[in-house]
């Protein structure tokens, strides 16, 4: 406790008897205290992860059923990794659109930033270690030019945006040149991302250690809590928690460990199993933003100013400040994002995060319940979004075959877009209500 | 007697060519609370704003605690004790109650982490110290609150950060029957604490319900400042209304405004 908490609690001190109302309750009447409370709050508008969730479990129970070796290993790793990028600029929209902003360039600066790492290497000789830092580097840099212009120039987001996704794009083009696309060359680690695997046995210790780590976080919040005198989640719940991950985890770490390599042939006999390495920087990502959004003072800052950029102004926040940040935490995770899409095609299109990249990351976001409007959202959102969008798009591509398959993939994921727009809006009046 | 928390003497204040307050007096003490009524335009958000230290006085002293300080902006007011509470609160709807008191002054544990425990408990005590019993949850976000409830979180706000001086713009305007009479029951518990309330409104009963004592704003200066029990809400209405009433107020010359 800091010292100036110390200094109030010492002053009230002598007022004798502690002020705070009865104890709260403990064992199962905490347990349906806790209930209720939850249903309270999801009757008040704050449905969390609930209608990702419902979401993700029905259209892969429907894929499931309907096109046979959906679930398969092959696929779940297909899809993981389709996921990846989509995840990683979700997680960088969130922070946008917390502030009620939005990124339009998400997608051309992450083909922008990678068109940079990948012309540094081919072209110019760089370690690969130097052309990605400077490749998330530059990343960063637009964040703080298109924050800036927001902030204190006062050009509509969806403006700079705008001009920038164009431009972006052009610049691309100029970069990568004539040829349409730079490979990236076999030796490059960055290609390993998303094409090799966690081996079997690395994969169920990074999983035990997730799986402790968080049931000691859980844990040491609720005694904490207990120890203040305060209301906490029931025991029961926590471990519910930890015995639903845990499940999920390994009924995912066992499902990649299969060997997906079907061919007989000499030359790749090397074994396809594991989960793909991509999936431990997510893990990374996901717990470093959460905890920047939920543990510190800046994060709450973030609720802050998207709930009411006046107040959080009145109580000596410095909204320029967090305004400009969100648009580097973006524009760097997209610049994340752009490497891990070239890792995925082990190469750089000169059209590299246009057409609907930021579609689908922003539809991500929004479909994990993160609202367009400003001050409401989590980095979950963008992970079981970011699934569900991939799963959309997967198994649509299986499902729709023909001529005409990409342009009902399009019309299928614009619509469902739009249905977690409304979604949100119709939310957003129940909470206000 | 003791000095007054707060004491305004001869408080100036123009914008441009208009003259929005001239030779204004106004004391408020400790564990009272002092209304501050007066005519749309009689310069009572003015006089708030430079107790704020929002506006610079022009001339003229603030005096705490009997001794005089020069205020000149928000922080100097903040660190002075003096807290206002706008009509329109500064609540982040989307943030629960303990996160909107400790807005901008979060309480931070030894790993530079926010120390959520020790904050819901201060929150809670404050809310209790002033037998806040219509707040379920101080975890419930103020998007789920009544008005009246919202404006409680206000007032508990400065209770929190043990203001001195607690100014409340109109704290019932938007507020039915019920949660008026549990929001002026609030400001005599403020009070209570020892507080010095300043309360703004428009609303002769309230100000006649819990008001120690009246001070009355007319184009400017200060009618008079008179203890409640000594008048009638009639008076104080022609105090407001004309600057005057009976032997009470401005001299007939000034209450038409010629000295102006």
């Amino acid at each position: 406790m800091s010292a100036q908490a110390d200094e109030i609690l010492a002053r009230d001190e002598p007022d004798g008897p502690e002020p705070d109302g009865p104890k709260p309750a403990e064992g199962p009447a905490a347990l349906g205290a806790y209930t209720r409370g939850y249903l309270a709050r999801v009757r008040g508008g704050e449905l969390g992860s609930i209608p990702a969730l419902v979401g993700l479990i029905v259209i892969t129970a429907v894929f499931a059923v309907v096109h046979q070796g959906f679930l398969s290993a092959y696929n779940i790793e297909a899809l993981v990794i389709q996921a990846a990028p989509i995840i990683v600029m979700a997680m960088g929209l969130v922070f946008v659109l917390l502030l009620g902003e939005i990124d339009l360039s998400a997608g051309t600066t992450g083909g922008l930033c990678s068109a940079i790492t990948a012309v540094l290497i081919l072209r110019h000789g760089a370690s690969w270690w130097l052309a990605l830092v400077l490749g998330l580097l530059a990343g960063a840099v637009i964040g703080f030019g298109m924050g800036w212009l927001r902030a204190r120039v006062g050009i509509p987001s969806f403006v700079i945006t705008l001009a920038t996704f164009l431009a972006f794009q052009g610049v691309t083009l100029i970069l990568i040149g004539g040829q349409g696309s730079v490979i990236l060359p076999d030796s490059s680690p960055l290609i390993r991302l998303e094409n090799s695997f966690v081996p079997l046995w690395l994969g169920w210790v990074l999983l035990a250690l997730f799986v402790a780590g968080y049931a000691a976080i859980k844990l040491t919040d609720a005694l904490g809590r207990r120890r203040a005198g305060l209301s906490r989640v029931p025991f029961t719940v926590i471990a519910a928690k930890v015995v639903a991950l845990a499940a999920l985890g390994a009924a995912f770490t066992y499902e990649l460990g299969i060997n997906r390599n079907l061919t007989t042939n000499a030359f790749f006999a090397n074994k396809a199993q594991g989960m793909p390495w991509v999936v431990v920087l997510l893990v990374i990502l996901y717990a470093v933003w959460h905890f920047v959004l939920t543990r510190t003072r800046y994060g709450r800052h973030i609720y802050a100013v998207g709930g009411n950029e006046e107040a959080s102004r009145r109580a000596g926040i410095v909204v320029s400040r967090i305004r400009i940040s969100v648009f580097v935490i973006c524009s760097g995770m997209a610049a994340v994002s752009g490497m891990v899409a070239a890792s995925l095609l082990q190469s750089v299109q000169s059209n590299a995060g246009a057409g609907n990249t930021l579609l689908l990351a922003v539809g991500a976001a929004v479909i994990g319940g993160t609202s367009l409007f400003g001050g409401h959202g989590r980095v979950i959102d963008a992970v079981l979004g970011g699934l569900v969008v991939a799963v959309i798009t997967n198994g649509m591509s299986d499902l729709i075959q023909g001529a005409n398959s990409a342009g009902y993939e399009w019309v299928v994921t614009g619509a469902v877009l739009l249905l977690a727009a409304g979604f949100d809006a119709v939310v957003r009046r129940a909470r206000a209500g | 007697m003791t000095s007054p928390m707060l004491e305004l003497r001869g408080v100036e204040k123009s914008f441009g060519p208009v003259h929005v307050l001239s030779s204004v007096d106004f004391t408020a003490n400790a564990g009272e609370v002092t209304a501050l009524v007066g005519d749309n335009g009689a310069g009572k958000t003015t006089l708030v704003k430079c107790i704020g230290g929002i506006h610079r006085v022009d001339a003229g002293e603030l005096i705490f605690e009997g001794s005089p300080q020069p205020v000149r902006g928000p922080r100097d007011a903040a660190l002075l004790g003096v807290e206002i509470v706008y009509q329109d609160l500064a609540l982040c709807e989307n943030l629960d109650i303990v996160e909107n008191m400790f807005l901008g002054r979060e309480e931070i544990t030894g790993r530079r982490t926010l120390d959520e425990n020790s904050m819901e408990k201060l929150a809670e005590r404050a809310l209790a110290s002033l037998s806040v019993r219509t707040v379920r949850s101080v975890r419930q976000v103020v998007a789920s609150l009544s008005g009246g409830q919202r404006q409680t979180v206000a007032i508990a706000k400065s209770v929190l950060w043990k203001s001195k001086v607690v100014i409340l713009d109109e704290p019932t305007a938007s507020l039915g029957v019920a949660q008026t009479g549990q929001v002026l029951d609030l400001v005599r518990r403020l009070a209570g604490q020892g507080v010095a309330v300043i309360l703004v409104s428009h609303n002769m009963n309230d100000v006649m319900k819990v008001a120690d004592s009246i001070g009355v704003l007319f184009l400017g200066r200060m009618a008079a400042q008179v203890r409640r029990a000594d008048v009638t809400q009639t008076q104080v209405v022609e105090l407001i209304t004309a600057g005057r009433s009976g032997d009470l107020g401005l001299s007939p010359a000034e209450s038409t405004g010629a000295a102006l």
